[in-house]
């Protein structure tokens, strides 16, 4: 099968809807100009009108695209660096997570925010968030968090197509990452996690980038004959609970992986199911690796090691089967 | 434009549905019956209603916390707002938003937020929807004095100018953002004068004069079907309520007794009324037009009292119009 980037499977899922629905459109700072390679050629397809450039005014063009989608426009946001989805929380959170709720199901708001995460690359605290976990917590919104090209272009075609409004947040760590993604067309289901590999003795949940270093972990285990199951949610709303448990009623051990704060995390919420709906099955005591509670710094020498890695995530492991 | 005698008395006829309207709410919030906050907007009908009136039935409509008016405006049914008030299953949005969000969708609301400003870019979005769509609806945006002041408003103003999108921005300067008045939160007196930043006309109506109102919204809204753009309409009213009802305002003192008392002799209702009575309408008429509308209040509030309240598990319902499935977490209660 062809190999393409993680960054080409995002710009395929683009054209790819846009060409089958005129009512989908992308709107960002600058968007034409392809800064980063998701948008390459879509201008030149779709015309300035429907690869919309807009001022710097994050809360603004939010209201703007939800605005759209109220009248049955499907808009993609691009906020590229996933921190300046602050400016536009209020819109996210007041309008396009509440809309359909407090209407009473009169309007609902399909669009899509992409943010891309960049962290592990000295681009400091205001740079650097991975903040999925934040929008997990305002019921009305889907998360996604793809961990592959595959999976980027699977997940952002069925977000494009949801009736919710979907956050997509792109691993900037993975966006040189070539996969294998199939030339036919083919959607991802939203709520279907991934088992990456099988495995028998402890279970693995990971996130986005972590998936990656959960897989090299499971590879140098297997050699030390620990059979590590990894499973990638793909997303975070909606979780697939049933296959997390399903796979720790079988492992008898978690370790969930998260390169998102601690306190509160992503990794936290999948903890606290676990221990709530499937403690009776546990062998060993769950455990998580995430980043620290703590600022991301510039040099590289401090930043190093704020995200858990293959290293890490085996030893974690070896820790949980001696228990 | 003119405005003949059969238009204004529909102007007048929807004016007294929402001054009844919201009397209405007002003595069901001073008898406990309605739970949270209510925004009257009693004193600001003739802006209201001459913006509105000034749309076709197929244009949107954005309007904010003090909304109960905006869709009365824009012709909705008040059977299903009062209906809302009361939280019951039979509102406008099932008993799940309640006063500060009394939108119609039917007739062109795309919502009433209470967050202060937060609908000025939804009506850019609209617009700009619209322009996609290749339809030539137009968007009307009410806002007042405070949205001004958030960041939102020149976000707006800024993006509508620049794409030249069919907005119409009605400015209701009811002179106060809760208890402060405009002259200690703006720069400048009129709203109307930042339009001039971003090239847009403005203009400043006697908002409590339905027609000048209809006259200039009209004029906009031809401005932005001929796709020449925005405009921003600064109406000067006024609130005779406090900015929302409850004990908390009692005993205010930041707006004095002789300034409201001025603008009640100037009321919206009174000075429409007049306007009939010297175009040649009978005196008899309008008392029937005013009973008309009280009895149209009175109707809506029995269709609301006898209405049933929502199960509780509607409460689980509408957050996602693609459902989750089961087995999935998203939306989790308690075990």
């Amino acid at each position: 099968m062809r190999k393409i980037t993680f960054l080409q499977a995002v710009a395929e899922a683009q054209a790819e809807e846009m060409a089958r629905d005129e009512s989908v459109f992308l709107m960002g700072e600058d968007v034409s100009g392809n800064v980063y390679g998701t948008s390459g050629g879509l201008l030149e397809q779709f015309g300035p009108e429907r690869v919309l450039d807009t001022p710097i005014c994050e809360s603004g063009f939010t209201g703007v695209a939800i605005g759209a989608a109220m009248v049955g426009m499907r808009p993609i946001v691009d906020y590229t660096i996933a921190s300046f989805m602050y400016l536009a929380t209020d819109q996210l959170v007041s309008m396009a997570a509440k809309s359909s709720y407090m209407y009473g199901g009169q309007t609902h708001i399909p669009a899509v925010f992409r943010a891309a995460m960049f962290y592990n690359g000295g681009i400091a605290a205001q740079h650097s968030d991975r903040n999925y976990s934040m929008f997990m917590n305002v019921p009305g919104l889907k998360v996604v968090v793809p961990s592959s090209p595959y999976d980027a272009k699977g997940l952002l075609k069925t977000a494009i197509r949801d009736e919710d409004p979907v956050l997509v947040f792109e691993d900037g760590n993975l966006w040189g990452q070539r996969g294998e993604v199939p030339e036919d067309e083919y959607l991802l289901p939203f709520g279907q996690a991934n088992i990456c590999n099988a495995g028998s003795d402890v279970t693995i949940v990971a996130i986005a980038a972590r998936v990656g270093e959960a897989m090299k972990a499971a590879a140098v285990l297997e050699k030390e004959g620990i059979s590590v199951e990894v499973i990638d949610p793909r997303t975070l709303v909606p979780l697939d609970k049933a296959t997390i448990l399903a796979s720790v009623g079988k492992t008898g051990r978690l370790l969930v992986v998260d390169q998102g704060h601690r306190t509160c995390g992503a990794a936290g919420e999948i903890v606290a199911i676990v221990a709530e709906e499937g403690f009776w099955d546990l062998q060993a005591p769950i455990k998580r690796l995430t980043a620290p509670d703590m600022q991301i710094p510039f040099s590289t020498a401090l930043e190093k090691g704020f995200y858990p890695e293959v290293e890490q995530i085996a030893a974690a492991v070896r820790e949980l089967v001696k228990e | 434009m003119p405005v003949d005698q059969p238009l204004l008395l529909e102007m007048y006829r929807r004016m007294g549905l929402i001054r009844c309207f919201d009397e209405a709410v007002k003595k069901l919030f001073d008898s406990g019956r309605i739970p949270g906050s209510a925004h009257l907007s009693i004193g600001q009908e003739g802006e209201v209603v001459g913006a509105c009136m000034a749309l076709r039935e197929d244009d949107y409509m954005v309007g904010n916390h003090r909304s109960h008016g905006h869709p009365i405006g824009k012709g909705a049914g008040v059977n299903a707002l009062m209906a809302e008030i009361l939280g019951k299953v039979t509102g406008v949005n099932r008993g799940k938003g309640g006063s500060m969000h009394l939108a119609d969708f039917s007739v062109g609301s795309l919502g009433e937020s209470s967050i202060v400003g937060s609908g000025l870019p939804i009506a850019v979005g609209a617009a700009l929807g619209s322009r996609m769509q290749k339809n030539d609806r137009v968007t009307l945006c009410f806002f007042g004095d405070g949205a001004s002041n958030q960041g939102y408003f020149h976000e707006a103003m800024n993006m509508a100018a620049l794409w030249k999108l069919p907005v119409i921005f009605l400015c209701e300067n009811n002179g106060y953002g809760v208890t402060t008045p405009n002259s200690r939160a703006a720069a400048l007196e009129d709203i109307s004068a930042r339009a001039a930043g971003y090239g847009t006309p403005s203009v400043i109506v006697d908002g409590q004069q339905c027609v000048a109102v209809y006259d200039a919204v009209g004029e906009a809204v031809e401005r932005a079907r001929r796709g020449d753009g925005p405009s921003l309409i600064e109406a000067k009213t006024y609130r005779y309520h406090h900015h929302s009802e409850g004990p908390l305002y009692d005993n205010m003192t930041y707006r004095p007794d002789e300034e409201l008392a001025a603008w009640r002799e100037r009321d919206p209702l009174l000075l429409t009324r007049q306007q009939l009575l010297a175009g040649g309408i009978a005196e008899a008429d309008l008392d029937e037009v005013e009973d008309s509308a009280r009895r149209e209040i009175a109707e809506a509030l029995a269709f609301a009292e006898q209405s049933p309240l929502p199960e509780p598990a509607e409460a689980f319902e509408h957050l996602y119009r693609t459902p989750i499935a089961a087995g999935n977490s998203g939306v989790t209660g308690n075990a």
